[in-house]
């Protein structure tokens, strides 16, 4: 049995595998839309890699965090769109 | 604040193939190394996932030589800085430390090249690469319509992964024509047998998925996400509908850490002798950083580093005649993947060009060079530090946007701070 744990995007709550990035997360809560751009426009992960910044997001109340990065842990709290 | 510095004779940037076999080589010597990665993981991009799975294949191999070995290990360790000759500031999550090496090895990597074009900024258009590290960590495609759309031989591997997740891989658009495609496949055998069987098996897993050679993606359509994409070829320009267009021309060297080094780079690669050592005497580079290669040629480069560092070169042996045919295949590569002229211009005065601050190709081009451009747009000053529109910039417009500044990474201020030895007692 794989080990999994909680957090909650956007105030919904959602349970992953223990070891999925943020970004995965998101993914397979269905958002698309991560961060907004200067201008803007609504933008998603890019290079995967943690170099492009475009997968943002603010973790735990901390804004910029790689989401691509960041694996999540219980009781994590991710919002997108900001 | 000793505990938060640590001194080790061979320090190994980056825990991907390169790094793992420089640090498997070093430490076999008998030198105290340390192997540090910015991410959580050991292996690198190419290797994401093996580790959490017990490793698989060559990942396993050298992930418990790398253990056998005794090599210490820093994950989410990601240099910052270089304060001091024989020091590096890196961030961590206990904070700041501080590392001292006698012998550095830089095996940091590549990052995707991306091109822009009308809508490359829609959320759902994605770099190649990039979509395989997330899928390798369970990202969702199953049922997902995509089309690949760039160049390389990584575009055969992408697909048969975006497949196995349950992809519906509409179309694989490969920018170089069939007459250079098949020229390279000619000068493969004498070079790499091994490739061969690879890209059979590629092959194989694709039937059914058509492969366009000498077509390329020239703009992304979709309101908040993308929805469809126009391809164009010598034959005509059509569009298709997909939830997915993963994107990439190939691979670009990671350089800031180099040169913030003040080691010498040629022709966007890092330059080394053949014992990888760079124009500064004990920093070895080895991997991506001197030109794209891949794995094998990762490999090979990390070994002879880490001889090399450890002072037993002798010991590199038969990986120098390894390294020579990795290097032939490395050309071989960069002649058969060239970019036509047509996909490095397809931005419109309206696309932005650098992400992280939306400027615009009309924005730039009112400027003579990345350095006017910079002061006057902020075109690579977002938190990327222009890693993206670099590439972009470069191939577009010509312009050499290299950076060497520290830090070389976004960073807290208090990373910053934190090694200042001043006294710092009271509160306000």
């Amino acid at each position: 049995m794989t080990e999994t744990v909680s957090l909650t995007i956007n105030g919904r709550p959602i349970r992953v595998p223990s070891g999925t990035v943020v970004a995965v997360a998101l993914a397979l809560a269905g958002e698309s839309r991560f961060r907004r751009s200067v201008a803007g426009h609504p933008r998603g992960p890019l290079c995967g890699m943690g170099v492009c910044f475009e997968c943002s997001v603010t973790i735990d109340g901390r804004p910029h965090c790689r989401s691509c990065q960041t694996l999540c842990a219980d009781g994590m709290e991710v919002r997108t769109d900001e | 604040m000793s505990d938060a510095r640590s001194r080790f004779e061979v320090v190994v940037v980056g825990a991907g193939p390169a790094g793992l076999a420089a640090a498997v080589a070093a430490a076999e010597c008998g030198r105290r190394t340390l192997v540090l990665d910015a991410t959580p993981w050991l292996g690198g991009q190419i290797w994401r996932g093996r580790e959490a799975k017990g490793g698989t294949g060559s990942a396993k191999r050298w992930l418990a030589r790398l253990q056998a070995a005794g090599a210490a290990v820093a994950r989410q360790t990601a240099v910052v800085a270089a304060p001091a000759p024989g020091i590096l500031l890196a961030e961590s999550p206990e904070g700041p430390r501080e590392i001292g090496w006698e012998r550095l090895i830089l095996t940091i990597g590549a990052r995707e090249l991306f091109l822009p074009f009308p809508g490359w900024t829609l959320p759902g258009v994605v770099g190649i690469g990039g979509l395989q590290v997330l899928v390798k960590g369970g990202w969702p495609l199953a049922g997902k319509r995509i089309v690949i759309a760039g160049s390389g031989p990584l575009l055969f591997a992408a697909a048969a992964e975006y497949r196995a997740a349950g992809a519906d891989v509409v179309l694989i658009a490969e920018q170089t024509d069939w007459a250079r495609l098949v020229r390279f496949g000619l000068s493969l055998p004498p070079l790499a047998p091994g490739k061969i069987l690879q890209a059979a098996k590629y092959q194989a897993a694709l039937i059914g998925v058509p492969y366009r050679a000498g077509s390329w993606a020239v703009s992304a359509q979709g309101a908040d996400r993308l929805e469809g994409v126009t391809l164009r070829n010598a034959r005509g320009t059509w569009t298709e509908r997909c939830d997915v267009l993963a994107t990439g021309f190939g691979f670009l060297p990671n350089l800031e850490l180099p040169r913030l080094l003040g080691c010498r780079t040629e022709n966007g690669a890092a330059v080394v002798d053949d014992r990888q050592e760079s124009s500064q005497a004990g920093i070895f580079i080895a991997g991506e950083p001197t030109g794209i290669g891949g794995e094998g040629r990762a490999l090979v480069e990390g070994l002879i580093a880490g001889f090399a560092a450890a002072g037993r070169p002798e010991r590199a042996g038969r990986l120098r005649r390894k390294r020579r045919r990795a290097l032939a295949f490395s050309r071989a590569m960069d002649r058969a993947f060239a970019l036509r002229d047509e996909v490095r211009d397809l931005a419109s005065p309206e696309t932005p060009v650098c992400r992280c601050e939306d400027v615009t190709r009309g924005d730039l081009e009112k400027y003579g060079g990345w350095r006017a451009a910079k002061l006057h747009t902020r075109c690579g000053m977002g938190p990327c530090q222009g890693r993206i529109c670099g590439g972009a910039v470069e191939k577009l417009f010509g312009w050499d946007a290299a950076s060497n500044r520290p830090p070389v990474f976004p960073v807290s201020i208090g990373t910053l701070r934190e090694p200042d030895p001043g006294p710092s007692v009271d509160s306000e």
